[in-house]
């Protein structure tokens, strides 16, 4: 059970909160290539180690946010 | 104390373990072995016991070391692989609670104690667990005495501050400092959950036995048990006993054993010189065997040449400190040579062992080195704290012995003796390449019995270092998994079991469908009539009877499931055109308009009608399993794409109870109930009185027929339903509501779709704007793979025998061979058809195809057809006129709060310690953007406003969305922790907080000291109400 440290509320239980998959992922607008947009679809990273993700609230206070997680020891701290 | 064993009666005394007792009454076989049914005795004193294994009551399997004993305890041995008791009644009331420290300190042993004490004194708040009935650790098993007296004096002077858990044993550590620890109660275990800032791990250490031949009899115990017995619990295990001593401890053990009356024979000491000793010491040698009587139970101990008879061999084979909770935290152990034994290396966590867990083992140096723990962790070193005087000896190296050469014909050496596994077995899965311990612990099953080898462990990697001529350092060692201890699943369920298994979410209307004996279906967490049967029908003659009465006459069902979300703000329109495929800033105030959401992927996510209700304020219905997704999905758009918008969101699901009248003769029933409404013109909505009260009249139709959704807050809702029912609509449930939308040709979310499909996929093109430069999935209907023409689409099948119901899930081919073409979606008797008619999902076919639906044995032709079956030209759509204007409804218009019901159970289970209610009716806000200056913040910019102030504009009335439950006594704090994770302590409580209280969210605020409100979405008011009961009779 991870502790979450929400930017509103304080550090919560993990199972107050939704997980938002990768962070900093901005939809694409305009015209643009087949590629392109499937890699915004369908493609995120999957790394071992520090990880930019989104998380949201939802039994709490509502507020999507961004964290970096290391993806091996779980350790959180605020994003860079 | 009598207790039976096997049936047999025996005497025990107060304070034995079932171990002792058996010990104490001569019991030397305890059961037999998993797999060879060798007779096997106590070996141990703790939870690292391997072979002690009994069945008490439901509890398929503990170790007789961990059970206390009490009058009247029945016990039976495991022979074998035991089995589970299914007709067993399980009688616990477990429980669950939620702790918060600044330090934790696991084990209650000197090291511990003393961590305990520089921690607490220094002000940090410290729980303290320990998993014996005593604090004290292993002075409780010591003649030891500290600053002269005897050691648990000591212990019996220490003022502990700290909240001190006895019977409780650490059980799991998990990310960010989360403990699991099981407190053992007579009425059942209860499972905390632990946060702590920081962790002490003084969990001691393990002693380790030696794989020598025959170290499985009946008679083998390792010699701190052994010493345990004597100093504990005044029980001799054995009348002539040999000591082997690989560590010094073995010499304290043969001289407690002498002292306890037991004739010591020797101390058989692998190392070159032995210590000074009332007995025979043999240095340099080892034990090479044993002998046995007939019932296999040990009679003789050979050392080289020398034999003894002993009915006691005590092992002290050397010490593993216990890094079972240090290694689950993520911790690395290392190997330590010096004391042959792997100890706690790295951290990973805000954690530190102390004393026998890091292999201090002398008390003096435990108790120091827990003081430095206890400061270290609270962040504060308290002057004063003294360590007690005592007259230990220094301790040598111990022997880095793991295992005694056979020799032909000898007795079977076994490393691990829960799973039988012997030196030969480890030597046949290293002689066939295995070198990983991981590998040749799944191969041999060593270390995987119930006791997780905690004897066994070290002495598997050492054999196996032996075999493979490595450093044990070199093999390390497996894997620790929580949990330490076996946990049964009636303790991981605590109370949510039955009912409260998972949240039962009902509505206004739900006791009403009750005493119609509606059959209930569940939607989610809903509970959805299904259908209401009459004198004795069965499903299919009351769904049909229901059908008939929508399309001839009218009926009502409870639509108040469907998600509602309110959705204000200059930029409500414009947001909503990028959600939905279709426009809605150009909607007409006061008209309703069907939508379609899409995921980014393009595919179908949910649908429902949007009603202009103002210039910038709407109403969103969405789907009843969809609408907490799309609550949230709707909130992550604004928040992390468009956080430039002005829009907010509230769910008003549970503010307004909904009943849809549907008929060519529902304007009858809305002309009494809401005449206002009654010349509402198709997908057009009114705010209107309904039965006097405030309510909103929505012409919508998921049927084809003349229907209104009528909406009245939820306190209203029985009233409205009961009055709708009065006035002649016939009860209908969602079986009724399927199969007309399906004789339509509407498709459900979830039922034809599945993620896989478009609206175009779904012949609703004409839904996708055009017009609009962008909305969420556009970009995706012009990939293309979803832009292709072969993909599979909505179409109708009517079978060739019209009485065949076709199975929903059915695969379609053409002549009944592959390829498959598509799948049935929904499959209905159609009472208007006056036959059965299904949807499908079908690739290249076309209306006249013959196809074949397959599923399981049974194979149905059947004709593609367009998918709508009844009244394609909506001829129904506006039903029969006003016959003549009925008087409005005279019944009364009863207001019923959602837990009116439980009133008289609240009272009944309040006592003096925790009283508990529900908070009469008060009006209450949702207010998002400007500070209102009073009630509760919620959020960024969001606040709950409550009571009689007067509204301001913008403010989303929420009086029925919540219902309040007050909750008072000196006892109500213990209530709410065993279902609310946040810390409720004054210090950290800011007064209020969102969170979740069993399993649903709630907002809880602390009104006084000693009284709690909690505010729980009231469809989920019955399920916190159950379960608040049960808290309360629980305590």
């Amino acid at each position: 059970m991870l502790l979450i440290d929400c930017p509103s509320c304080g550090p919560r239980d993990e199972n107050e909160f939704h997980y938002g998959g990768q962070a900093g992922i901005a939809c694409p607008t305009g015209d643009m290539t087949d590629e392109r947009w499937a890699e915004y679809v369908f493609m995120r990273d999957n790394p071992k180690g520090w990880f930019h993700e989104r998380w949201f609230h939802v039994h709490g206070c509502r507020t999507w946010f961004t964290v970096e997680r290391h993806t091996v020891t779980h350790e959180i701290r605020k994003p860079r | 104390m009598r207790f039976t064993f096997d049936g047999r009666p025996m005497t025990g005394e107060p304070g034995d373990t079932l171990a002792a007792a058996l010990l104490r009454n001569g019991v030397r076989v305890v059961g037999r072995s998993v797999d060879l049914g060798r007779p096997r005795g106590i070996f141990a004193a703790g939870p690292e016991e391997p072979n002690a294994l009994v069945r008490v009551g439901a509890d398929p399997i503990l170790a007789a070391t961990t059970v206390e004993l009490h009058d009247g305890l029945e016990a039976r041995s495991l022979r074998g692989k035991g089995r589970v008791d299914l007709d067993a009644v399980d009688e616990r009331r477990c429980d669950k609670g939620y702790l918060h420290c600044d330090v934790l300190v696991v084990g209650g042993g000197p090291a511990g104690l003393a961590a305990t004490l520089a921690a607490g004194r220094s002000g940090a708040r410290v729980i303290l667990v320990d998993d014996q009935p005593r604090l004290g650790g292993d002075l409780l098993n010591s003649r030891l005495l500290l600053d002269g007296a005897p050691a648990l004096d000591w212990v019996a002077g220490l003022d502990l501050p700290a909240r001190v858990l006895t019977r409780t044993t650490a059980a799991g550590y998990y990310d960010h400092n989360y403990v699991l620890a099981v407190e053992r109660r007579a009425r059942g275990e209860r499972l905390w959950h632990i946060r702590a800032r920081r962790v002490v791990l003084a969990t001691g250490a393990h002693e380790r036995s030696v794989a020598f031949p025959g170290n499985d009899r009946p008679g083998v115990m390792l010699a701190a048990s052994a010493r345990a017995y004597a100093n504990r619990y005044g029980v001799r295990a054995g009348r002539r006993a040999v000591v082997f001593a690989c560590a010094d401890s073995g010499y304290e053990a043969a001289e407690d054993l002498t002292a306890a009356g037991v004739d010591v024979l020797a101390v058989v000491d692998p190392r070159p010189s032995g210590l000074p000793a009332d007995v025979e010491v043999l240095a340099g040698q080892v034990v090479t065997g044993t002998t046995a009587d007939a019932e296999g139970v040990l009679t003789g101990v050979r050392a080289g040449a020398r034999h003894f008879d002993a009915d006691l061999l005590a092992v002290a084979g050397g010490w593993n400190p216990a890094v079972h909770l240090f290694s689950q935290s993520g911790g690395r152990t290392r190997f330590d040579e010096e004391l042959a034994a792997f100890v706690p290396g790295t951290s990973a966590q805000a954690e530190r062992p102390a004393g026998a867990c890091r292999g201090l083992y002398g008390t003096r140096e435990a108790i120091a080195d827990g003081y430095a723990a206890g400061a270290e962790a609270a962040g504060r070193t308290v002057p004063g704290l003294r360590v007690p005087e005592c007259g230990e000896r220094p301790l040598r190296r111990p022997a880095a012995l793991w295992l005694v050469e056979r020799t032909p014909g000898s007795e079977p050496a076994f490393a691990d003796l829960h799973r039988d596994v012997t030196v030969a077995d480890l030597a046949r899965a290293t002689g066939t390449g295995m070198r990983s311990v991981e590998h040749v612990k799944r191969y041999t099953t060593a270390g995987t019995g119930a006791d997780q080898g905690k004897t066994s462990g070290a002495v598997v990697v050492g054999v196996m270092s032996a075999l493979l001529g490595a450093a044990p350092g070199q093999v390390g060692t497996t894997t620790f998994r929580p949990p330490y201890t076996p946990v049964s699943f009636a303790t991981l369920a605590g109370r949510d079991r039955g009912a409260l298994s998972d949240p039962v979410r009902t509505t206004a209307l739900h006791d009403a469908h009750v005493a119609r004996g509606a059959v209930f279906e569940d939607v989610g967490q809903w509970k959805r009539p299904w259908y209401f049967p009459r004198d004795g029908e069965d499903m299919e003659a009351a769904v049909r009877r229901e059908c008939h009465a929508a399309r001839t006459a009218v009926a009502a069902m409870d639509a108040s499931t469907l998600g509602k979300i309110d959705i204000r703000g200059a930029d409500a329109g414009e947001f909503l055109d990028r959600v939905y495929t279709n426009m809605y800033s150009t909607l007409a105030v006061g008209a309703c308009r069907y939508g379609v959401m899409c995921g980014a992927d393009g595919m179908v996510f949910d649908d429902g009608t949007t009603t202009r209700l103002a210039d910038d304020h709407y109403l969103t219905t969405t789907t009843t399993g969809n609408a907490a997704a799309v609550f949230d999905w709707l909130e992550e758009w604004r928040q992390t794409e468009w956080p430039d918008l002005d829009v907010s969101f509230t769910s008003v699901t549970d503010h307004w109870a909904t009943v849809a009248v549907a008929g060519p003769r529902a304007r009858q029933v809305i002309a009494a109930v809401a005449p206002e409404a009654v010349e509402l013109a198709f997908m057009r909505y009114a705010s209107v009185p309904v039965l006097g009260v405030p309510g909103r009249v929505f012409r919508i139709s998921f049927s084809g027929e003349l229907a209104y959704e009528v909406n009245v807050p939820w306190r209203y809702g029985r009233a409205l339903w009961e009055a709708v029912l009065e006035l002649g609509a016939v009860p209908y449930g969602t079986e009724t509501m399927h199969v007309l939308r399906a004789e339509k040709g509407f498709a459900i979310v979830g039922q034809e779709t599945d993620g896989t499909v478009t609206p175009q996929d779904l012949g609703m093109g004409w839904i996708v704007s055009a017009r609009k430069p962008d909305f969420v999935g556009k970009r995706s209907h012009a990939r293309p793979d979803t832009a292709r023409q072969d993909r599979k689409r909505l179409v109708g099948l009517l079978a060739d025998d019209p009485a065949a119901l076709v199975e929903e899930g059915a695969q379609l081919t053409a002549a009944g061979v592959a390829p498959m073409l598509g799948h049935v979606t929904s499959s209905y008797h159609s009472a208007a058809l006056g036959r059965t008619f299904s949807l499908a999902m079908a690739r290249n076919v076309s209306p006249g195809d013959r196809l074949t639906a397959v599923s399981g044995n049974v194979a149905h032709p059947v004709t593609v057809v367009e998918p709508v079956f009844y009244d394609p030209d909506n001829t129904r759509r506006d039903g029969d006129p006003l016959v003549e204007s009925p008087a409005p409804y005279a019944g009364e218009c009863r207001s019923e709060s959602p837990a009116a019901a439980f009133a008289a159970r609240f009272e009944a289970a309040s006592t003096p310690r925790a009283h508990l209610r529900e908070v009469p009716f008060e009006p209450m806000w949702e207010v998002r953007g400007t500070d209102p200056g009073a009630g509760l913040r919620l959020g960024p910019d969001w606040w709950l406003v409550t009571g009689d102030v007067p509204p301001r504009p913008g403010w989303v009335d929420v009086s029925g969305q919540r219902t309040v439950l007050e909750l008072a006594g000196p006892a109500a704090h213990d209530v709410l922790i065993t279902g609310c994770p946040i810390d409720l302590d004054p210090s950290v409580f800011p007064g209020h907080a969102q969170t979740l209280l069993a399993k649903t969210s709630v907002i809880l605020e602390r009104v006084s000291p000693e009284t709690y409100r909690i505010y729980v979405r009231s469809s989920f008011a019955r399920y916190l109400a159950e379960w608040l009961i049960d808290a309360l009779e629980a305590l």
